[in-house]
Order: structure tokens, then sequence, then C-alpha cells
């Protein structure tokens, strides 16, 4: 554990006048280069916790590590991915971009800024519409503006609010696949909020699983443990998928809620669904049914929460 | 379809132009000498012109007494758009140079207040604190009317012009703070969160992200003072004195010219849109689509 890029220690955060904490006792790390997503229920803390690690927010208590210094207010090391796109209206796609990269190389030449800005542009596929404005964009051409922006100051770590929750299903399958191609081009280490379960599993390498608040905690972290290579169109192929997709809608639908205040363990359970049995949850509540025949437990659920 | 909208307005806009100059015309036509003047000793005659009246006109009436027809005001309009800037002293200068005091003194209020009220309105509208602390002051001042403070002006400044201009920056400060302020305090959390994650410094962010996010907003404020500004100013000219369009407006009626005052009157209107129709433009150039 002691290899990790990232080190979230004993994270909790109690807001002003509450009673109880939204979250306490959330540990976990992440490695460097993989891919995260956390998952759970509104108002179980995901974007407070994603906001400490961007340094928007300070927590009650806790520690937050990046390569063993303590996360203390943002850092141009940690790009941010916000869940509405958050371009500037008034500012070209160029200059919306050229305002990051002016911010993290300020030395840089006109020229040395274009030529970077281009180039991130067209990795995301917008070249031809550089020189517009964000209100000539579609919904998933902004957030794909939003996702240059973050990947172009070269963050060590990249932050992603729920960046598709906004788009049609079409349109975020097509991101979702440029995601995948730029991370593994740059080998980001990439933390992600998402309420969608077929995109985390599309997407990371571990998920996060998240009980309800108050005292909301990372119960459980799940392995993804299909290929690297994974893709869209063959992913419903593999039966590892239904394993893994039926454990995180059982835990959604049926044990989350039985972990709210601080039922759920502080230190998260690391299970493989499909690969090592029975999770070993201490929880009561419906177990997950990992069966053989994985197909006939699909719920037919796409947005949980 | 906007077009022929718009042709359609510009035509009922004519028509309508057209109705109240008709109007104008019909209800200042000189009928036959009026009756009252043959029943009238000379020297009651003498006296109801002392008054200002002239018995001899139409009907005995104030309305058509001095109330020039339109033949009249054609005729002083093109004098005073054939030579607008000659000046025969101090009672005698062309509309051109009454104007342009006017709009000296209005640019350079202006101007003075917006140099106060944006930096300060930035601080209000980023800070709570400024906000609370202020407000009382600034709920306080913002109603009095300009010209109340014009007595107060001369005591201690002691000079009538840079008085005048004093109150136009006393009537434009607010609007321009209030709005300033507000255009501040609501810039999106996300644009800031932006720049804060960017690392971004305190100037560029107050100069590349909060004043275009709240440009719209200054310039609101900027045009509700410059109409205001235009709105006092000739007030101002009537109590000051001296120079300007509003002193013209009260010198004419002095004179008892009520064609000048109404050219006057005009003149005072067109110069208001065109001040107002440039921070429209202004208003525009900053705008943004979201």
């Amino acid at each position: 554990m002691s290899t990790e890029f990232l080190k979230i220690e004993g994270l909790a955060k109690t807001y002003p006048g509450a009673a109880e904490p939204v979250f306490d006792s959330v540990n976990f790390g992440i490695a460097r280069g993989e891919f995260v997503c956390i998952i759970g229920h509104s108002g179980c803390g995901k974007t407070t916790i994603l906001n400490v690690l961007a340094g928007l927010e300070s927590a009650s208590s806790g520690h937050v590590f990046m390569g063993q210094r303590e996360i203390a207010g943002p850092s141009l090391d940690r790009g941010v991915v916000f869940q509405g796109h958050a371009l500037m209206p008034w500012l070209s796609v160029r200059k919306n971009i050229a305002f990051a990269v002016r911010s993290k190389w300020p030395q840089w030449s006109r020229a040395q800024v274009d030529e970077h800005v281009e180039k991130y542009v067209a990795l995301v596929g917008l070249a031809s519409a550089i020189d517009k404005k964000p209100s000539a964009l579609s919904g998933g051409m902004k957030q794909r503006v939003g996702i240059a922006r973050a990947f172009a100051i070269q963050p060590r770590m990249l932050l992603l609010d729920e960046p598709f929750g906004a788009l049609d299903a079409l349109t975020r399958g097509t991101i979702q696949d440029e995601l995948l191609r730029i991370c593994a081009q740059t080998y980001q280490t990439v933390f992600m909020i998402t309420h969608d379960v077929d995109e985390a599993i599309l997407l990371a390498d571990r998920i996060l699983l998240m009980s309800n608040g108050p005292q909301a905690r990372v119960a459980e972290v799940v392995k993804n443990t299909m290929s690297r290579d994974r893709q869209r169109a063959n992913l419903h192929h593999d039966p590892q998928y239904y394993r893994i997709r039926n454990h995180l809608v059982d835990f959604l639908v049926a044990r989350s809620k039985d972990l709210s205040h601080g039922r759920a363990p502080a230190q998260p359970l690391e299970v493989s669904p499909g690969l090592d049995g029975e999770p070993e949850a201490g929880s009561s509540g419906a177990r997950p049914d990992t069966g053989l025949d994985g197909r006939a437990k699909i719920v037919p659920l796409r947005h949980v929460a | 379809m906007t077009k022929t909208l718009g042709f359609r307005a510009g035509l009922l806009s004519l028509l309508l132009l057209l109705l109240i100059l008709g109007v104008w015309h019909v209800a200042t036509l000189s009928g036959p000498a009026a009756a009252p003047v043959l029943n009238m000793t000379p020297e009651e005659i003498e006296y109801a012109k002392l008054l200002g009246k002239n018995p001899t006109g139409e009907g005995g009436g104030a309305v058509k007494s001095g109330f020039p027809g339109l033949a009249e005001m054609a005729a002083v309009t093109l004098q005073h758009l054939s030579q607008p800037f000659y000046d025969n002293g101090p009672n005698d200068k062309g509309v051109g140079i009454q104007l342009g005091h006017s709009l000296g003194r209005v640019a350079l209020g202006f101007v003075l207040a917006a140099l106060v009220a944006i930096p300060l309105g930035f601080v209000i509208g980023m800070s709570p604190l400024m906000y609370r602390a202020l407000d009382p002051f600034i709920q306080v001042l913002k109603p009095i009317s300009p010209l109340a403070w014009m007595p107060l002006a001369l005591y201690t400044i002691k000079d009538s012009h840079i008085s005048g201009i004093f109150v136009i920056f006393i009537c434009s400060i607010w609007p321009m703070l209030l709005n300033t302020a507000f255009g501040v305090a609501s810039v999106r959390r996300e644009w800031l969160n932006v720049a804060k994650t960017l690392e971004v410094s305190p100037l560029r962010k107050a100069f590349e992200v909060i004043l275009p996010a709240a440009a719209p907003t200054i310039l609101t404020g900027m045009r509700i003072s410059m109409g205001i500004a235009w709105l006092v100013i000739v007030a101002a000219e009537m109590l000051v004195g001296g120079t300007g369009i509003g002193y013209f407006v009260w010198n004419e009626w002095n004179n008892l010219s009520l064609p000048n005052v109404i050219f006057a009157i005009v003149l005072i209107g067109v110069v208001g849109m065109l001040l107002d129709l440039m921070f429209a433009r202004l208003q525009k150039a900053v705008t943004y689509v979201d």
C-alpha cells in the first residue's frame, strides 16, 4: 500500500450545523496510472471527496497524500473536469484551453501555447471547431473541450466529476472511448465520479463503492478483472462483465443503504466478483448473486441514483 | 419576417410623427384676431403683454400666445443647425457649444464615477464583509436626489462648474457601483473553481475571469448611470448657469423664446438617445451567450 501514488486516510466531512458527518473514515489509495471510478448514491459525498482531492474544499479531518506529499489547496498537478463543462462562454475553444496552458507555462510564447492547444484540441477531435465559442458547440463537444483543457496542463492526476452525466447515451459512448484511448496513451492516473455502472466497468481498473450517507464510507473496492484492452463493443460478451455488473448493482440497490451511519468497514474490502466466490461483506441485506450464469441476473438498470 | 416587421414599424412611426406634426400645425394655426382685444383699452393690452400674454393673437388663450407654429420651428431649427458654434458673448452661444459644455461635464463626472465605482464594486462584490459594511451607506446615499448635493458642493468646492461635475459624479456612481458589485458577486462558482485549480493569480483572475464574466452587468450599470447623468445635467446647469444645454433652456425661457426651448428639448432627447445607443452597442459587444 505504501507504493500508492494517491493515498486518502481517514477523510471525513461534517458540514456546519449537521449532526452527523456526510462521510467519515474514508480510506483508499490509487496507484500511478490507474483509473479509479467511485460510485454511490446521491448525497454520500462523492463530489466533496473529489473537491477535497482538487483542493477546492477542505475536509473536516483526515489526510490526502499525493506522491508522499499532503495535498493542501488546489494545484496544477491535478486537472479537474467539472460536472457542467465550466468553459468560459466569452472565450473560444482555443482561448479556453490557452487560458489553462498559460497558467501552467506562463513563460511560453504565443506560438508555443497555440501549438500545444491545437495538439490537445485535435486529441479530442475538435480541430474544426477550435475557433468557435462554447455556445456554438453541442453538449458533448463542450465536455470534450473540458477534457482537453484538463489534459492540456499535463497534470499528474486527473479528477473527473461525473463528466458525462448530462450527455445522451450515444455521445457518452463515443467520448468514453476517447477518454479510454487518451488515458491509455498518456498513462494518466484518473479518479472519476460516475452514476453509470456500465461506464465504471468500461473505464475503471478498480471501482470504489460508497455506502449511503450520512457517515458514508468507501465500503468495497471492486477489482475490474476484465482485460485492460476491453472495448465497448465486446464488453457484454465477456461473462465476467455480468458478474461485476451484478455485484455493483446489488450493492447499490440492496446493500448500500444498510451500510449507512458508519456501518460500513473503515478499511474497504477488495473483491473480485466471480473470481473469489462470495464477497465477505459482513453486512446484512441481500447477498449479491454472482452465480455461474450471470446473464440470468441482469438488472435492467442503467443509472442508479 | 423581422425585416417586414421592422419596415412596418418604421412606417407606423413615420405616420405617428406626421400625425403629431399635423396636430401641432392645426393647433397653432393663427385664426382671425380674437374678439377680446376689441373691448380692451390700450393700457389693458399693455398689461396683458407684460403678463406674458398676447391679447392681439388668437383666442386670448395662453395656448396660442407665443407658441410657435411649424414654420417658425423649422426656421429656428435651420438657423441653429446652420451655425451651431457661434459665440457672441456669455448669453449668446451656438447650441453646439452649449451641448459641448454639457457633454464635457457629463463625460468628466461619469468617468470619475466609473473610476471610483468599478474598483469599489469589485471589492464589494468579492468580499461579503465589505458588502455588509458598506451596504448601509449605499442604501442611505443612493436615494438622495443628486441636486440636493448642490448647495453642499457649492459651499465646499466654491466653483459652480466643478460643482456641476460633482453632481454628475454623485448621481452616476450608484448604478455602476451596485451593478458592478452584483455582477462580480454572481460570477459562477465553477469559473472561479477553474481559475483556482489552475492556480491563477488574483490579478489575472480579476481581469481574465471576473471582469469578462461581470462585464454585461457592469455595462448595464454604466448605461443606467449615463441615462441618469444626462437627465441630471440639464437640471444642474439650470441651477449653476453659465454654459450648457440646461442653461440654454433656462436662458431661452427667460427670453420667452419658446421655439428655442422646444428645439433644445428635442436636441436633449436626441443626444440622450445617441448616448444610450452607444452604451447599448458596448453592452452587446461584451455580452456572451451561455
